[in-house]
């Protein structure tokens, strides 16, 4: 059992958590996921490793809640355990194994997009902590669904937040802001790591392509175990399939086959959305309309 | 009673099984037991003994069977068996001990599987737990993964006195037993979760959710925590895909994936999360167990389904009792059809698979007629979901961790057959992993070899 030591709320539906995980604290490194259970007739649902406390024995995951799974997630408490917690899967990023002075040499540009800025917190973290000076940009549709931004802050040496209706910083989409950096702050980038919605990755490995610029996603197929056995998880990078949950989650983002992997991520709509429906109807039953005495 | 012919064994009716999950076959009760039993004629030299991997003592057990001893009986068993009631009912009798048999020459076998089978659901029934030992010999030894390899390792290193834990990357103990082998062949709760208990019982400690090689790496195993021994049981759990057109499309699945789903995370049964699309005609390409069990899953899940098999009925790899259960059930089997591309529509999803007709020319390296392609033969089956069910091999996860273990080409482990033993000191190794995808008996005996090698490895040491 995981013991869930913290709970906070980081915007509407987006959550993070402490989680007691001696093993996966000792061993994790920025890049890799875990895939908790929440009890015995829960699903198997990968999350990516956002912080951890190797003394403490913790790590942090975020996550937004958007399907039956993750919603019924959210509803645990600070206190409460949850059945398995596996990890770290899954390769760390590359740049860890990098040595200091080669990455001092680059110019790097992170790219995250809404809950993707819970991913890429831990590799900017990893580049503070190693004397490594890293720009960010976070991007999201409206302020309200920003998070982590004054993290960010602490460890970038620029951060820059951009929403696509203006409600919050730069006025436009990550890929406006990163032609604007180049265009109009005089900007030059390496290596640029885009984690975010598939749309985003694809949209941004479009635009570094034609700019020349090295590109990293993190790919977030569907998966069930996460060990390299079901292929459940499998994308075309290049001309070659790949396992996300072994060969990943990151891959070279001008080779990946994104519509490929918009397509697979939908597989399970329809059995998803029938999943929601039925913790929805549960609730209806629990907060009354029976006469059990559950209404407010 | 025909000595000549096996006391026949109750099974759930084809139509009714073919919607539910439940066990196929209902095995003996006491009275078939016994008389069944008196169909051996206790040899002196008992030839069935010597198609058991783990050389169980047919005869005996089976005297004590025929006496009416049931309890005597699984003592009997127990002394080279953690798993009885799973062999009794996944072992491939007929080409093992069955095979033997003497009564086999004329007319049918002892229905060794059939007897083992009901010895140890008579124990479960009747709670007879094994005993730990009395002493502990204060050594640690690290076993990897929990399938038939790992727990039968873990078994009889326990009784020997170690302190012996498993670790295992899954939620749920088992292996192949858990995640592969469906409901309707291998009841979960009641058959595999019992037996992995009675490992438990002899003192073993297990671990899930640690992956070796990602949570903790063997040599971390020998020197941060202390364990004397590692044994690796990680089995063969890499599904191989055929390379075709359209194999990324949405609606094909690996079989592991298709019975995982159904199998470990319970798909079929409506409480539980996971999702699982069953679709409506289903094709499964392949002819092994591992086919069948995906097809006759299908089936129960509502499709109408087809085993696709490149070769002829006479090749097919899966057991002949597998394959008449399917056939009973209604799968639809098209042999010498091997699939060249499935058809995608523009949402993504599997509309069909192209096919073509095969015909057996001359035999290749295996033996085995080579199936080569009938000219102009193309056409399309229509099927909306496709199980690519060709072969698994071992993950390189520990492997590529692991400093100085060798593999071979395979990527299998290299590890001496008699003793377990790997190129790296303190670590030996069996199963699946070794031998790439086998049967669960040659999984245990590896395990047990390797218990023995351990065992010696460690009292010189
Ligand atoms: C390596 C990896 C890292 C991830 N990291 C994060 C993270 O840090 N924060 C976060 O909020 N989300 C993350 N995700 C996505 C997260 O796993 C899904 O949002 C979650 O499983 C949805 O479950 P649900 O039942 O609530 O939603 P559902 O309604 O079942 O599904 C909603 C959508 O989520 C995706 N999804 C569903 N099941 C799975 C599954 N088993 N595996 C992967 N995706 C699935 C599909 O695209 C689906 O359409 C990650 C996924 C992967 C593979
Ligand atoms: C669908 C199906 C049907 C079959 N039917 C039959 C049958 O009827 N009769 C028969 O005799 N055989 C059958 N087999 C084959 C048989 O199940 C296997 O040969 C046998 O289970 C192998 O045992 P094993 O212990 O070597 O490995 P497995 O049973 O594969 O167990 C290996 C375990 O190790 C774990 N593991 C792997 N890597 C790690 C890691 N890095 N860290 C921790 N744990 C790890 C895995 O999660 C797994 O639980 C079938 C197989 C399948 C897939
Ligand atoms: S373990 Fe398998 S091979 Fe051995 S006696 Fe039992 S059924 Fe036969
Ligand atoms: S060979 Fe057949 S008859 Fe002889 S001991 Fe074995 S099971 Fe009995
Ligand atoms: S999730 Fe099963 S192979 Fe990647
Ligand atoms: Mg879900």
């Amino acid at each position: 059992m995981y013991k869930i030591l913290k709970k906070e709320v980081l915007a509407n539906n987006i959550y993070l958590m402490d989680i007691e995980a001696k093993r996966v604290a000792k061993s994790c490194f920025p890049g890799q996921f875990i895939i908790v259970k929440i009890d015995e007739k829960g699903e198997r649902i990968p999350l990516t490793i956002c912080d951890y406390d190797r003394e403490a024995g913790s790590v942090t995951i975020v996550f937004q809640a958007v399907g039956a799974s993750t919603q019924r997630m959210a509803e645990y408490e600070v206190g409460d355990t949850f059945r398995d917690f596996v990890g770290p899967l899954g390769c760390k990023s590359e740049l860890v194994d990098e040595p200091d002075e080669e990455l001092k040499k680059k110019k790097i540009l992170f790219v995250a997009g809404g809950v993707g800025t819970a991913p890429v917190y831990p590799q900017v973290k990893w580049m503070k902590e190693h004397g490594v000076d890293v720009d960010c940009i976070i991007g999201a549709r409206n302020k309200e669904l920003i998070i982590l931004e004054e993290e960010m802050k602490k460890v970038a040496k620029n951060c820059y937040v951009a929403t696509d209706d203006g409600s919050y910083g730069f006025k436009g989409n990550v890929n406006d802001k990163i032609k604007d950096l180049i265009h109009n702050e005089g900007k030059s980038y390496d290596l640029v790591i885009a984690i975010g919605p598939i749309i985003m990755m694809k949209f941004v490995s479009l635009l570094t392509k034609e700019l020349g610029i090295k590109t990293i996603v993190s790919m977030n197929p569907i998966m069930v175990d996460g060990t390299g056995m079901c292929g459940a998880c499998r994308l075309t990078v290049g001309d070659e399939v790949k396992f996300a949950c072994v060969d990943g989650p990151e891959f070279d983002g001008h080779l990946v086959n994104f519509d490929e992997s918009m397509k697979r991520q939908v597989m399970y709509r329809t059995e998803e959305g029938r999943a929601v429906l039925k913790l929805k109807e549960g609730d209806t039953h629990k907060n009354g309309g029976c006469g059990c005495g559950g209404d407010k | 009673m025909d000595v000549l012919k096996k006391v026949p064994v109750r099974e759930q009716d084809p139509k009714v099984r073919a919607t539910n999950f439940e066990e196929v076959c209902l095995g003996y009760n006491k009275d078939e037991a016994m008389e069944e039993a008196t169909r051996c004629i206790k040899c002196k030299n008992p030839k069935c003994v010597t198609g058991c991997p783990v050389s169980i003592d047919i005869p005996g057990f089976i005297k004590e069977v025929e006496e009416g001893n049931i309890e005597e009986a699984s003592k009997v068993i127990a002394k080279y068996s953690a798993l009885p009631a799973v062999c009794g009912r996944v072992c491939p009798q007929e080409s093992q001990c069955e095979e033997r048999c003497i009564r086999g020459i004329k007319g049918e076998p002892v229905s060794i599987g059939k007897l083992e089978r009901f010895v140890a659901d008579w124990s479960r029934e009747h709670n007879i737990k094994p005993q730990p030992p009395e002493t502990l010999n204060g050594k640690k030894v690290a076993v990897i993964g929990s399938g038939p390899a790992g727990l039968t390792c873990a078994g009889d290193l326990a009784k020997l006195g170690y302190d012996v834990t498993i670790f295992e990357a899954l939620h749920e103990a088992g292996g192949v037993l858990v995640y592969g082998i469906p409901e309707f062949r291998l009841p979960k709760e009641t058959v595999v979760k019992t037996e992995i208990d009675n490992v438990r019982e002899l003192g073993v400690k297990i671990e899930t959710n640690v992956v070796i090689g990602k949570s903790t790496t063997i040599d971390e195993l020998l020197t941060e925590e202390g364990f004397d021994a590692v044994f690796v049981g990680s089995g063969a759990g890499l599904p191989k895909f055929m390379g075709i057109p359209g194999e990324n499309a949405n609606g094909v699945f690996s079989a592991n994936e298709f019975l995982t789903r159904n199998n470990l995370m319970k798909a079929f049964d409506e409480s539980y999360d996971s999702p699982i699309v069953s679709g409506k005609k289903v094709a499964v390409v392949g002819g092994g167990n591992v086919a069948m069990d995906a097809a006759r899953t299908a089936l129960r899940l509502g499709a109408e389904v087809h085993i696709v098999y490149r070769r002829s009925e006479a090749e097919l790899p899966a057991r002949v009792e597998e394959v008449h259960h399917a056939k009973e059930e209604g799968i639809i089997f098209n042999l010498l059809t091997n699939p060249e591309e499935i058809l995608v529509d523009e949402n993504g999803r599997v509309k069909g698979m192209v096919c073509v007709e095969m015909e057996l020319g001359e035999p290749d390296a295996s033996g085995r007629r080579r199936p080569v392609v009938k000219a102009d033969s193309e056409f399309t089956l229509d099927v909306d979901t496709v199980i690519m069910s060709l072969g698994t091999s071992p993950n390189p996860l520990i492997s590529s961790t692991t400093e100085g273990l060798e593999v071979n080409k395979w990527k299998c482990i290299v590890a001496d057959e008699v003793n377990g033993k790997t190129t790296k000191e303190g670590v030996y190794a069996g199963g699946d992993a070794v031998t790439g995808a086998a049967t669960v008996i040659l999984a245990m005996g590896a395990g047990k070899a390797a218990a023995k090698g351990i065992d010696e490895y460690l009292s010189t040491k």
